[in-house]
């Protein structure tokens, strides 16, 4: 279907949005994001009960882990960033998705698949054994696949706008396409056991392979869970707020010194381990001078609300953006203090590094895309707005506080770990043996199970509302009544 | 220099080949050299190609997820070194395809465990973790013992381990099943089977059929023993 209607008026012929296959990625996200949760509750609660494992091989936490993380990352984020990029594109250049309605529907339909292979293939048992990049050489293959038409689609729309700048959302989302696609296609390397076989090792070993890894790794978080969510900052606060971006200049500096400066802080992933000291020192002075694009890029987020601080109070949607680019600030200051040598002494293997991941992946990834969504849904489905705005409130605060139960335990519980894995008693001998450090955190895993659960039940909230705003009479547009799409903007001339 | 960046920002096809030129330099400065300078992974003697047993259960502590919650990395720190032993070597991964560091201690690090527990130990552990320790966070492996261990890809995977460095031999190879049942069932002669791969545990299996949990326990045996470290000098372990 298209969205004809809301094509810019004026002389020029109405725009034919593929505005489909927005709405397929769109409840791709809301779908992917609850079961993503749902399986974060599951793991969080057999780390406080195991017996939850049940001693079957499918439900057990290492198989089930890789099902959270690529759900949540790659199943709700990434359909949330193929989604609105496709969206924001489109918009921003005046012109239909390039390569036609059959490749923008194979990108969908073929991540999808690959995300579905790729969960069933932890559970059955088939994993590379690399964090975040645990498809095995078949799946790899076929990402890379779906990507390059992806990067097409995306690179065919930029050069056939019909606007002169290509606008700074789409910087974003440019750079976080192609990074990713030169990461995973590095990282990914690996020769199969044999042509039948979903067993492959990776061409790499030891040391080089921990590195380019975490080369990976940190800009998965770098590139996918950054830069990509930043292109959704750029397009929906400036809109949702009704004002322009605050700086183009920053964006400018932040753009080029954030895809810059990120590529090199992997090694901080590796400190005080058998990489080699240079490399550890390279990564961890990148992930300091990082904190300044990072901040950079917070404040020309935070500013575009200047003059329009009001619209907090009345819409939900731009809450949850704003706070999410809060929630970016607090992690990306977390981050460099982390990878400082000496602090991450202690914090490394610890549960402040989980604490950590999720003030990012819940505040700033999760409720960046729920602020898209709440504009996104009464946009492209041409409604006058949500179904309730209450509820949508409701679901800011369960998930807020979810978030603080999670990280404020994650911190006490990580701190505790670390201390107690380095105390001596009086007679220099190690003070505790590992297992009391397991005991000692018990009541945060708990604490935590519960943070998990809220933000769970706020994602259910925003489902139905979100489904009620499409589908109840109360938010139908006004005008619609006898006309078909195409004719309002005739009508209205 | 802002007109520069209005030109960039009018031409896709300038942005695209620049954006990638900008995030390329990065990995490139950090991991070309690990490749290239000769001291990154150290040269001791000991380490030596997992026998066909122990890379099979590699694969399955791969497969399992295990790294998830169990690090194989020492750090150079002095209470880590107290607790689980001399700090991890570059050396000591150099045939892990992949590594397996693990970034977060949900239970103990595993990059010594080798030896310090007995297979009958392991086999009940990995059965009933909380048998053995009642708080442990652990969940149960006993599936593992009653699967039987698939050896007919044996051999491939250790000539796929060859083609991209491993340096198995042609009879490490050609013998690879056979190595590996010797291991399993534990009736071989262990100074025999440790000739040809030293450090070794022969597993203790019950001779009828080789299980996925004689593969585990055949790995987590070796884990952290190759090195020698009573004749290694300091200065062959500078990178």
């Amino acid at each position: 279907m298209s969205d004809a209607a809301l094509a810019p008026l004026g002389r020029r012929v109405p725009i034919d949005y593929n505005m489909d296959v927005v709405k397929k990625f769109t409840v791709a996200t809301v779908f992917w994001g609850i079961v993503g949760f749902l399986v974060g509750v599951y793991l969080a609660s057999e780390l406080a009960w195991p017996a939850l494992n049940f001693g079957l091989p499918w439900l057990n936490f290492g198989r089930l882990r890789p099902v959270h993380t690529s759900a949540v990352i790659f199943a709700f984020g990434g359909n949330a960033l193929l989604g609105t990029s496709f969206y924001v594109v489109q918009r921003t250049c005046a012109a239909r998705l390039f390569g036609g309605r059959a490749m923008a529907d194979f990108v969908f339909w073929g991540y999808n698949f690959f995300i579905v292979q790729a969960a069933l293939s932890y559970v059955l048992g088939f994993s590379r054994g690399q964090e975040y990049s645990e498809p095995e050489w078949h799946l790899d293959l076929w990402l890379t696949l779906v990507w390059v038409c992806y990067l097409v689609v995306f690179v065919g729309t930029l050069l056939k706008r019909r606007e002169p700048h290509i606008y700074v959302a789409n910087w974003f989302y440019l750079g976080f396409i192609v990074t990713i696609a030169m990461l995973h296609i590095v990282n990914t390397l690996a020769l199969p056991v044999s042509f039948f076989e979903a067993k492959g090792y990776t061409i790499y070993s030891g040391t080089q392979n921990a590195l380019i890894q975490w080369w990976y790794g940190h800009n998965a978080v770098g590139f996918f869970l950054t830069a990509g969510f930043l292109g959704m900052m750029y397009y929906f606060i400036p809109k949702a707020a009704n004002r322009p971006v605050y700086s183009y200049r920053l964006s400018i500096i932040h753009f080029w010194s954030l895809i810059f400066m990120y590529i090199w802080a992997g090694p901080h992933h590796l400190h005080w381990t058998a990489l080699p000291d240079w490399t550890q020192t390279m990564g961890m002075v990148f992930s300091i001078m990082l904190w300044m694009p990072s901040w950079g890029g917070m404040i020309n987020g935070i500013m575009t609300l200047s003059g329009a601080w009001d619209k907090l109070r009345t819409d939900p949607g731009l809450r949850f953006s704003v706070t999410a680019v809060g929630f970016y600030g607090m992690a990306t200051f977390e981050g460099p203090v982390m990878s400082v040598r000496t602090v991450n002494a202690l914090s490394h293997y610890t549960d402040w590094g989980i604490g950590h991941v999720h003030s990012g992946a819940m505040g700033w990834v999760a409720f960046i895309t729920f602020g898209a969504l709440y504009y996104l849904v009464p946009a492209l489905w041409q409604r006058e707005g949500l179904y309730s705005v209450r509820l949508a409130a409701w679901h800011y605060w369960i998930a807020t506080l979810g978030i603080v139960f999670y990280i404020s335990s994650m911190w006490v519980a990580g701190i505790e770990e670390g201390l107690m894995w380095r105390a001596y008693d009086a007679n220099g001998f190690l003070q505790y043996s590992f297992l009391e450090s397991v005991v000692a955190v018990h009541p945060f895993m708990i604490i935590r199970m519960l943070g998990g659960v809220m933000f769970l039940l706020g994602a259910l909230l925003m489902a139905y509302n979100l489904f009620m705003t499409v589908r109840s009479t109360s938010t139908a547009p006004k005008l619609a009544a006898g006309f078909g799409a195409g004719a309002i903007p005739v009508a209205a001339e | 220099m802002w007109k520069a960046f209005s030109y960039i920002e009018q031409h896709a096809w300038v942005m695209l080949p620049l954006a990638l030129v900008t995030v390329a330099i990065g990995g490139l400065v950090e991991i070309v050299p690990t490749f290239t300078i000769e001291t990154t992974v150290e040269h001791v003697k000991g380490v030596r190609p997992y026998s066909p047993l122990e890379l099979a259960g590699r694969d399955i502590y791969v497969r399992e997820g295990c790294y998830l919650c169990h690090s194989q990395m020492i750090r150079a720190l002095k209470d880590e070194v107290e607790r689980y032993g001399h700090y991890s070597l570059a050396a000591e991964s150099m045939y892990d395809h992949p590594f397996q560091w693990g970034s977060k201690r949900i239970g103990p690090d595993l990059a010594r465990v080798g030896g310090k527990y007995s297979n009958d130990w392991h086999y009940a552990h990995l059965t009933n973790p909380q048998a053995l320790v009642p708080e442990s966070l652990m969940p149960h492996y006993a599936f593992l013992a009653e699967d039987e261990l698939r050896t007919d890809d044996i051999q491939d995977k250790l000539r796929t381990l060859r083609t991209i460095g491993v340096p198995y031999t042609a009879a490490q190879i050609n013998e690879a099943v056979l190595d590996l049942k010797a291991q399993a069932n534990g009736q071989t002669d262990p100074v025999a089977f440790q000739k040809k791969y030293p450090k070794a545990v022969l597993a203790s299996g019950d001779g009828r059929r080789v299980t996925e949990m004689d593969a585990l326990v055949a790995y987590l045996q070796v884990l952290g023993t190759m090195v020698n470290f009573a004749d290694t000098s300091e200065e062959t372990l500078q990178q």
